[in-house]
């Protein structure tokens, strides 16, 4: 989706986030900015449908209005050249890889993308990673393209082959992210992960985004939304994460049967 | 010219004498009650809990004000109310000329007569209170700018003539609002910048409905846009553009009133639990988001059965109250030290008893305890007395070895207070705090390391009352009045 929002366009860096509200009785939910152009004043997010507001957005149309949109918020990914960088993206995490690997690649590091989705129909931005990458390697769960596997399996290849790694970056599903940095930390690969918890006002002030790393409390919206994927507690996470399961799944009932009614 | 003083002096003689009538004749009317919503009734609902003054009461009330020569309830008033004057106005009939009078000081009338601690302030000091109760000042206050409000009879004052000054108020809760209107009056440009998606701060995410209704903020919002402030709501000073970018954009002064907005946790074992809230996410969810109309609204809240809330203060009430609504059977407060020492106002403690709030004092949790899910189900809590004064004055609450013991819950809230958000003083180089973060300013005007930079409210005190930072808005109004003024 692309949003007209020329002040967070102007000043967004790689890794940040929005959050936004659809409409009055809407949830405040954040999003990972995927691209922005400055020039024509927009961002890009990209978002799968896992709920109602998803869900609602799913049915806006182009010029539609997006009542609030806040950002950019959390820290940027911090960018430098380290040598060699891996970065994976699963799934729509792909979205938030796309910034990550655009600008570890102009900061000059030799970049190797992983991509991976469930099938080959919805594994997204395939071209543009392409061009972000010096080598760009691709998983799919049921083998409809590239390797039949998961990422994690691409990953391990590419340790295996010896080659220098100096970083690793892993955004996508929870459970993705905790294999890969149960995967890298018995090699001391530094592996960053980007959280996607649940939060509120996302400025610092609810506490709802609340993560353990390191053993120590860390609120996603400010102090993230990047940790070292060594140090997180990924069960906490999820079980996080779960906590308005229930709502969700009643909000997304009545939501479809009010749309049917329509 | 020479007969000045004999008159100002028979004037006194004679004003001393009705005072003396009206004194005799008053002391026989006690002060008027406010009715309120039956507490079983209103835990079921939302809407505010006190009915407010009906005219003929107001009247009554109005009439027990002797009208001292030097009231010292204004002196007792953080925004000079002109206490006296609006009361008079009030007990003649003259309903919508109290509200304006109140509304020469005070930016936020409707709001500040529910929600400030008279009983620490001008009802403390006045002189009725010595032998009887004082006068209801926050009631007849409410009743006045509640008035206006219902009659629509909204006027605009005369603002001073364009002074071509730009002035920036980041935060739209009570210290931003204050300011917004006090330099709007006196001719600037002023332009509120929101991190949130609604003006009001503390009073619409903070407080909840059945003791500050939204609609009376969102009219005192309306009615300082209507004075001419503009507000920018979904702009995150610090991210979205820094206080340097503010000055680069044209804007002469900035004053940061973005209150104490981190929560506090313990640090005890389990606190990440599903189901423990900070009490900010709680009231937040509840008030700025509406949960407590799930799904009508999209935000869900956990409307648990065994409610715990952690703290004393006013927050905590507003979160024990709040469980209690969302239909909590037991709804308990855990605080450390006793009854006395509770920093709640005693009004809200009274309404938290009445509707059956069961307070746990002296107790103190010291791990929570989670089930299968990772959904909190107990609290142990150690059971705790009072030692030798603190810090504070007040009464140190020391553990009893071997006390603990648990109660069942299945939500609980973290009511223990607030701090400083650090993003603004990070990305403005210069501006000093202190060890915990706060805004560090010179004298009572809210100047800070920074030239052109004012502050005030919690992010200058910590966590303090709506009133406090409205003084603090006022005081470092007139402040930046000067400062762009004799600036070039």
């Amino acid at each position: 989706m692309v949003i007209e929002a020329p002040e967070i366009a102007r000043k967004r860096k790689a890794g940040q986030f929005i959050v936004l509200m659809t409409d009055e009785q809407g949830e405040r939910i954040p999003l990972t900015i995927a691209d922005s152009d400055s020039e024509k004043g927009t961002i890009t997010i990209i978002y799968q449908i896992v709920g109602k507001t998803t869900a609602k957005m799913a049915q806006m149309e182009k010029g539609d209005f997006i009542l609030n949109v806040l950002g950019p918020l959390g820290h940027p990914t911090e960018i430098e050249n380290f040598g060699t960088a891996i970065v994976v993206g699963g799934g729509v995490g792909i979205g938030v890889a796309y910034p990550i690997a655009s600008a570890l690649k102009k900061a000059g590091n030799k970049v190797i993308s992983i991509i991976g989705a469930r099938t080959k129909d919805i594994l997204i931005l395939e071209d543009e990673m392409r061009k972000v990458s010096d080598q760009l390697l691709v998983a799919t769960d049921d083998g409809s393209y590239g390797f039949h596997g998961f990422v994690s399996a691409v990953l391990q290849n590419v340790i295996d082959s010896k080659e220098k790694i100096d970083i690793v970056y892993a955004i996508g599903p929870v459970p993705m992210m905790r294999v890969l940095a149960n995967l890298t930390k018995p090699y001391g690969l530094k592996t960053i992960v980007s959280l996607n918890p649940i939060m509120v006002d996302a400025t610092g002030m609810c506490g709802a985004c609340r993560v353990s790393v390191g053993g120590k409390t860390k609120f996603g919206c400010v102090d993230g939304p990047e940790f070292d994927g060594h140090e997180v507690d990924f069960n906490l996470l999820i079980t996080r994460l779960r906590m308005y399961a229930e709502q969700e799944k009643q909000a997304m009932e009545r939501y479809r049967c009010e749309s049917h009614g329509k | 010219m020479p007969n000045r003083k004999s008159r100002r002096w028979r004037d006194i003689g004679v004003k001393a004498m009705e005072n003396k009538e009206k004194k005799e004749k008053k002391e026989k009317i006690p002060r008027q009650a406010m009715p309120e919503q039956d507490p079983k009734k209103r835990i079921t609902n939302f809407d505010e809990v006190p009915y407010g003054y009906a005219a003929e009461i107001a009247m009554t009330e109005a009439k027990r004000c002797i009208q001292c020569k030097k009231p010292a309830c204004v002196a007792g008033c953080p925004v000079d109310v002109k206490i006296p004057e609006f009361i008079k106005l009030i007990a003649d009939g003259k309903f919508i000329e109290a509200a304006w009078k109140l509304k020469e000081t005070n930016t936020l009338p409707a709001v500040c007569g529910r929600v400030c601690p008279q009983e620490d302030q001008c009802e403390k000091v006045c002189i009725l209170g010595k032998k009887d109760d004082p006068v209801a000042v926050g009631r007849l206050e409410r009743f006045a700018a509640d008035f206006e409000q219902a009659s629509g009879n909204i006027v605009i004052p005369e603002k001073a003539p364009p002074t071509g000054k730009k002035i920036a108020v980041v935060g739209a809760g009570p210290a931003g609002l204050t300011i917004a209107g006090d330099l709007v009056k006196l001719g600037h440009d002023v332009t509120i910048f929101e991190a949130l998606h609604k003006s009001g701060g503390v009073l619409i995410y903070g407080i909840p409905e059945f003791r500050l209704p939204k609609a009376i903020v969102d009219a005192e919002v309306d009615y300082l846009e209507k004075l001419g402030v503009k507000i920018v709501t979904n702009a995150a000073i610090g991210r979205l553009k820094t206080v340097d970018d503010l000055f680069e954009e044209g804007f002469h002064a900035v004053f940061l009133g973005v209150g104490a907005g981190a929560p506090v946790f313990m640090n005890i074992p389990g606190e990440n639990l599903s189901g423990i809230y900070s009490a900010n996410e709680y009231l937040t969810r509840s008030n700025l988001m509406k949960a407590y109309r799930f799904p009508e609204y999209d935000t869900p809240i956990a409307c648990g059965k065994n409610v715990a809330v952690i703290g004393g203060g006013n927050v905590a009430m507003d979160s024990v109250r709040t469980a209690l609504r969302l239909g909590a059977d037991n709804a308990y407060i855990i605080y450390r030290r006793s009854e006395v020492e509770l920093p709640a106002r005693k009004e809200e403690v009274h309404h938290a008893h009445e509707e059956g709030v069961q307070f746990k004092l002296l107790h103190n949790p010291v791990e929570y305890i989670g089930d299968e899910n990772g959904w909190v189900k107990q609290i142990r809590c150690i059971r705790m007395e009072l030692g030798e004064p603190d810090a504070s004055g007040r009464r140190r609450p020391v553990p009893i070895k071997g006390s603990e013991f648990t109660i069942d819950v299945d939500t609980v809230v973290v009511a223990i207070g607030t701090e400083a958000n650090p993003v603004i003083p990070k990305t403005t180089p210069g501006l000093d705090v202190n060890k915990w973060g706060y805004i560090v300013t010179k004298g009572e005007a809210g100047e800070t390391s920074r030239e052109g930079v004012y502050a005030g409210g919690d992010i200058v005190t910590g966590s303090a009352t709506v009133i406090l930072a409205m003084g603090a808005g006022r005081q470092a109004a007139n402040a930046i009045d000067t400062y762009v003024k004799t600036k070039s």
